[in-house]
């Protein structure tokens, strides 16, 4: 397959491929990794005019772990995240949901600003990125902003990135000592895309959950926070029956997605399931 | 000025020699490889990203080349089968494990299979059944049923 004509030019840095993608915002797009966007163009879904490749930008590489918090470049490869062992120290859920994206060729070439810049409602890193309360570094012409990445994602494909800004990096709080995280998922068995995936992180004071926070990809329209779980845990103890309450009572209040792989009602049970799974993993 | 038809000039080492052609923005990195280059060991299976017969490695990195155009690989340096064991030279050791123990059938998937497998061999010189079983899932085989590719990657790491 073949993709339609198109220019390409590289990029040397976030302030030019922002000036590039502004001469035409619409006809425009930029690849990082290609590992979602070759594809759909192969397919012609997409036929941009421009490409901006972005892979040389410096500025968006890299993993920094510093005292209170974690900087990771937009262009971090799939494979980067699984391999880095001062990040796998402080946020070891980086490793166990790389682990469970795609395969090494496709780890090797994907990044994780790309996956998230493409919020695919099925992706992995959307619902890590919500579980550890993430910042999201927007570059545009006026200058850089932050959005939490539990506002990030609006709708399937859709987030609040406009047409001439770059996801630049994203940033991590360090979580307090002894903090637990797990993240699971169903995969799809042709896709290996999360049919429900769930990320989440707690710390266990006292024998109550403390701070535990849960990101959900998969079920929805977009990745969400699940908030609903988490408030009926504040405080209480992580034990079986508080976990099945809990996990009922958010798949209960979920208004799942229904396509071709899945019905609402199927990913509904598997929401509850999988929440449950991961909770049970946790207070283990 | 936007020019779709522009050809790009692209520089690469590949199999040890260096190479400039000119394409289009469009071409695949795996068309360059096969219809520019002649090296059609490389194979194209499903197009799609899923098979891996396409794969190569691209600096060091096994990379399935249906999935990257020939401009983003400018300045990389490519192997594929061909610069594993060139024309004439003996069988690398992994192309010569997949011949011992019976890792073949069609051999379709062959050529990707090995570039991943070498991969996996740098990463993890001493893997478990899992961690092999989990460093070739990027690669497709409909003959094998895998067991006799498993085998023979077992055997490498029994050498030593
Ligand atoms: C066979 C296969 C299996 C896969 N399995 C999984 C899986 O199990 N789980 C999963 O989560 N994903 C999976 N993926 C998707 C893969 O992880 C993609 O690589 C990733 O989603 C996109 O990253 P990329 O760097 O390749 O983005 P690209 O394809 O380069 O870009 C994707 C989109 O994001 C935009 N974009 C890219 N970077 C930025 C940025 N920094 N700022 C703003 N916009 C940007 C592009 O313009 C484009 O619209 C799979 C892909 C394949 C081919
Ligand atoms: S041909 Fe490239 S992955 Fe199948
Ligand atoms: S040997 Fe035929 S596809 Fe693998």
């Amino acid at each position: 397959m073949i993709p339609a004509a198109f220019d390409y030019i590289r990029a040397g840095s976030i302030a030019e491929a922002i000036d590039l993608l502004q001469r035409d915002p619409d006809g425009s797009k930029l690849v990082a990794g290609g590992h979602t966007l070759i594809p759909t163009l192969k397919l012609r879904l997409a036929s941009p005019a421009l490409l901006v490749d972005i892979r040389g930008i410096a500025e968006m590489k890299g993993i920094a772990v510093n005292e209170d918090s974690i900087r990771i470049g937009a262009l971090t490869t799939h494979a980067e995240l699984l391999a880095s062992e001062p990040l796998h120290k402080a946020l070891p859920i980086f490793r166990q949901a790389a682990n469970l994206i795609a395969d090494p060729q496709v780890r090797n070439r994907g990044t994780i600003g790309g996956s998230l810049a493409n919020a695919d409602s099925a992706a992995d890193w959307p619902a890590v990125v919500i579980a550890l309360k993430a910042e999201l570094e927007i570059a545009s012409a006026t200058g850089s902003r932050r959005v939490a990445a539990r506002d990030f994602f609006v709708d399937i494909f859709s987030t609040t990135l406009g047409p001439s800004e770059v996801l630049a990096a994203i940033h991590i709080p360090c979580p307090a000592a002894g903090t637990r995280f797990t993240y699971r998922k169903i995969r799809h068995p042709a896709s290996g895309y999360a049919v429900v995936g769930i990320a989440a992180a707690v710390r266990i004071n006292a024998g109550v959950a403390a701070n535990l926070s849960i990101g959900i990809t998969g079920a929805a329209s977009h990745a969400f926070p699940g908030d609903i779980a988490a408030e009926f845990l504040a405080g209480k103890p992580l034990s079986q029956g508080n976990i099945e309450e809990a996990a009922r009572l958010q798949s209960a209040a979920t208004e799942c997605l229904s396509d071709r792989y899945a019905s609402a009602e199927y990913r509904a049970s598997l929401l509850g399931t999988e929440t449950r799974r991961a909770l049970l993993a946790l207070a283990a | 000025m936007i020019e779709a038809e522009k050809r790009h000039a692209v520089t690469i080492e590949i199999n040890g020699s260096r190479r400039t052609l000119e394409v289009e923005a469009r071409k695949l990195l795996v068309h360059l490889i096969r219809d520019d280059l002649g090296l059609t060991g490389t194979h194209i299976g499903c197009d799609t990203s899923q098979c891996g017969a396409c794969t190569v490695e691209i600096d060091g990195e096994a990379t399935k080349s249906c999935t990257v155009l020939a401009v983003m690989a400018d300045g990389a340096s490519i192997t594929t089968i061909e610069g594993v064991s060139p024309a004439g030279s003996s069988l690398d050791p992994v192309q010569a494990a997949f011949h011992e123990h019976h890792a073949l059938q069609c051999g379709f998937c062959t050529a990707g299979m090995i570039m991943s497998v070498r991969q996996l061999l740098r990463q993890h010189p001493d893997p478990s059944e899992d961690d092999i079983r989990h460093g070739i899932a990027g690669n497709i085989c409909r003959c094998t049923g895998y067991h006799n590719i498993v085998r023979a990657i077992e055997s490498l790491v029994a050498k030593g």
